[in-house]
């Protein structure tokens, strides 16, 4: 049987009385590049969020390969939502991707070359090296999220949570993106992303998990992703064209 | 005495000199911290806090009797920290939004520590005047003690921000992914807020409660104009407030009667309005010449453009064409036409034009410029 790279019990969240997260129960194997999907207010971002301990649960716990996410923290990498930030904030691409060295580095030390240079590498990865020294406001949406893809690169994890990637990028960037992800999976890495575009989800994704307050459903894209999760998770009758 | 009088006597004059380097220090302290506070966009938190720290001066006041500045600045402390607790519980525990909890714990205590002034001024106490130059402040009650506070103070600040660099840093661009490093955020915040709190309870002597905000904001809006650099833009607002608290004292104490914290303000206000304006690349000035710049030479392209279609109608590329062909055209006036000749792209001959080679060439490869200086701008 393949190793559990992350599992979640009866995690329950709300943030006043109504609850946005219901009893999850999860578990996702090794290696799976896995879409997150539901309606707006699913609780889609709430779920990576408490699973990283940026949003405290009322109940339930997270484990990362058996042991408890805070002893496996640099496991696990995270790409949050590109409107989270404040893209004018006075710095470059380079020193946002340095930004994921921070971690390894711990508390006072500064990064060096070492650092720079695995910064360099993801940019470079992702496409972005000739725009190292540019101020982050001057880049384009898809190029924002590029860097924040790269500032997770250089934490170089097991586990990869994103947030929305795919978000107001064009379509070479939404290409380029994707077919980091398929490396990271054939890399052994396991990839948790939350999507939005279902049309796009039988052909980027191998696993999927429907999620609405409470989860729906969760497995391989091939056997699950069907009509009648879709109307379950969605409300409405929802057809999507599969392509199987 | 005059400006440059005033800069001898700086040498000389003990007191003069005491002041100067007081709100010099200060307006330094003050602009690195406020740079921290802009951009968490946090700007009005120091407006609150100076405002909360009303009441603990006064009661401070009223619990020991003395006037002793240190004493009061240390009630200061105390109710502009509770004031800054209350108000980021206000915002965790209510729905209720920043400006509001601000606003609330700004006019709340700010009106209770009003409440006491009014009060202690009844009392029949001789030592009770001059409490509510903590208002508009004072400069000229600062002593060489004060100063050396502030100085202290600021040393401890500059080596906390150096070590601590990196997490200052990412936790004001990114506190969520800061946190999922494993970087205990709420401890970087609570250092960052403390020291805003601090900076601000020195400001009081010398600028007061009222105006103590601007000290914070407007050298950190004014350095921002000029640097895409977190470390250049915390320096030079500190150069700016020191600047604006050294050009502020220097004007107060050179007309008579001007009261130095409103002084100070206002000069910093210019290093603002100046900023704003001049500088090269977010100034209102260079934006607006650069949307002038492109707007001409999208119109020199485009009557270009329509040229080059006429004209490669012919197997003469250079053949003249009178003028009032282009009458259709709108982006075309007698200017644009000079510009075009001036640059050698066409030739004019009485009422006719004709493309030059180099002319038809640029044409042609118009797009394709574009598109390489899309490339090439940075």
């Amino acid at each position: 049987m393949e190793k559990i790279a992350v599992q979640v019990d009866d995690l329950t969240v709300a943030y006043n009385y109504k609850p946005v997260l219901w009893d999850i129960d999860l578990v996702i194997p090794e290696g799976v590049l896995m879409a997150i999907v539901g309606p707006n207010g699913a609780g889609k971002s709430t779920l990576i969020k408490s699973i990283l301990g940026i949003i405290d649960p009322i109940a339930g716990s997270v484990s990362i390969y058996g042991k408890s996410y805070e002893k496996q923290r640099k496991l696990v990498a995270y790409v949050p939502q590109k409107g989270s930030v404040d893209w004018d904030f006075p710095t470059t691409a380079l020193d946002v991707v340095m930004m994921g060295t921070y971690g390894s580095l711990g508390w006072i030390k500064r990064p060096g070359q070492k650092e720079k240079k695995a910064a360099l590498e993801a940019l470079e990865k992702v496409g972005m090296l000739s725009f190292k020294n540019r101020q982050i406001s001057q880049l384009s949406g898809g190029q924002q999220q590029r860097v924040f893809l790269a500032r997770a690169l250089v934490q170089n994890a097991a586990i990869y949570f994103m947030d929305e990637p795919f978000q107001g990028v064009d379509a070479t960037t939404e290409i380029a993106i994707i077919n980091i992800l398929k490396e990271l999976r054939k890399a052994g890495k396991t990839v948790i992303v939350v999507h939005h575009d279902l049309q796009t989800v039988p052909e980027y994704f191998d696993w999927v998990t429907f999620l609405n307050v409470k989860k729906i459903a969760t497995g391989p894209v091939k056997d699950i992703f069907n009509d009648d999760n879709l109307t379950k998770t969605y409300g409405i009758n929802y057809k999507v064209a599969i392509n199987k | 005495m005059s400006i440059t009088e005033y800069f001898e006597l700086l040498f000389t004059d003990y007191t003069l000199r005491t002041i100067t380097l007081g709100t010099a220090v200060l307006g330094a302290v003050c602009g690195m911290l406020g740079s921290f506070a802009v951009l968490r966009k946090q700007s009005l938190l120091g407006d609150a806090i100076s405002h909360a720290a009303l009441p603990g001066i006064a009661l401070a006041f009223l619990i020991t009797g003395a006037k002793d500045t240190n004493v009061l600045l240390l009630g200061a402390l105390v109710s502009g920290l509770i004031g800054t607790f209350w108000i980021r519980g206000i915002i965790t525990k209510t729905h209720l939004k920043t400006d509001t909890a601000l606003g609330l714990i700004l006019s709340l205590f700010f009106g209770f520590g009003m409440l006491l002034l009014t009060f202690i001024q009844k009392q029949p106490n001789a030592n009770q005047a001059g409490l509510d130059k903590y208002l508009f402040g004072q400069a000229a009650t600062l002593v060489e003690k004060d100063v050396w506070i502030m100085a202290i103070v600021t040393s401890i600040c500059l080596g906390i921000l150096l070590l601590f660099w990196k997490e200052f840093k990412i936790l004001l661009f990114d506190a969520d992914y800061t946190k999922t490093l494993g970087f205990n955020t709420r401890f970087i915040d609570i250092v960052i807020t403390f020291f805003i709190v601090l900076a601000i309870v020195l400001g009081l002597q010398t600028v007061g409660v009222v105006l103590m905000s601007a000290m914070l904001l407007a050298p950190a809006a004014a350095a921002r104009q000029w640097t895409n650099k977190l470390s250049v833009m915390v320096f030079l607002a500190a150069i700016f407030g020191a600047f604006s608290g050294v050009f502020g004292t220097a004007i107060s104490a050179s007309q008579n009667n001007l009261s130095t914290g409103p002084v100070i303000v206002l000069v910093a206000a210019v290093f603002v309005i100046f900023s704003f304006i001049f500088s090269p690349g977010r100034g209102i000035l260079f934006k607006q010449l650069r949307v002038r710049r492109n707007r001409r030479d999208l119109q020199l392209q485009k009557t270009l453009q329509f040229m080059h279609e006429i004209a490669s109608t012919h197997e003469d590329t250079t053949h003249p064409h009178a003028i009032k062909i282009l009458n259709n055209f709108q982006g075309f006036t007698k200017k644009t036409l000079k510009k075009l000749e001036e640059r050698n792209w066409i030739t004019l001959k009485g009422q006719n034009w004709s493309l030059t080679e180099q002319g038809f060439f640029e044409a042609e490869n118009l797009y394709n410029q574009q598109l390489n200086n899309e490339h090439t701008a940075n």
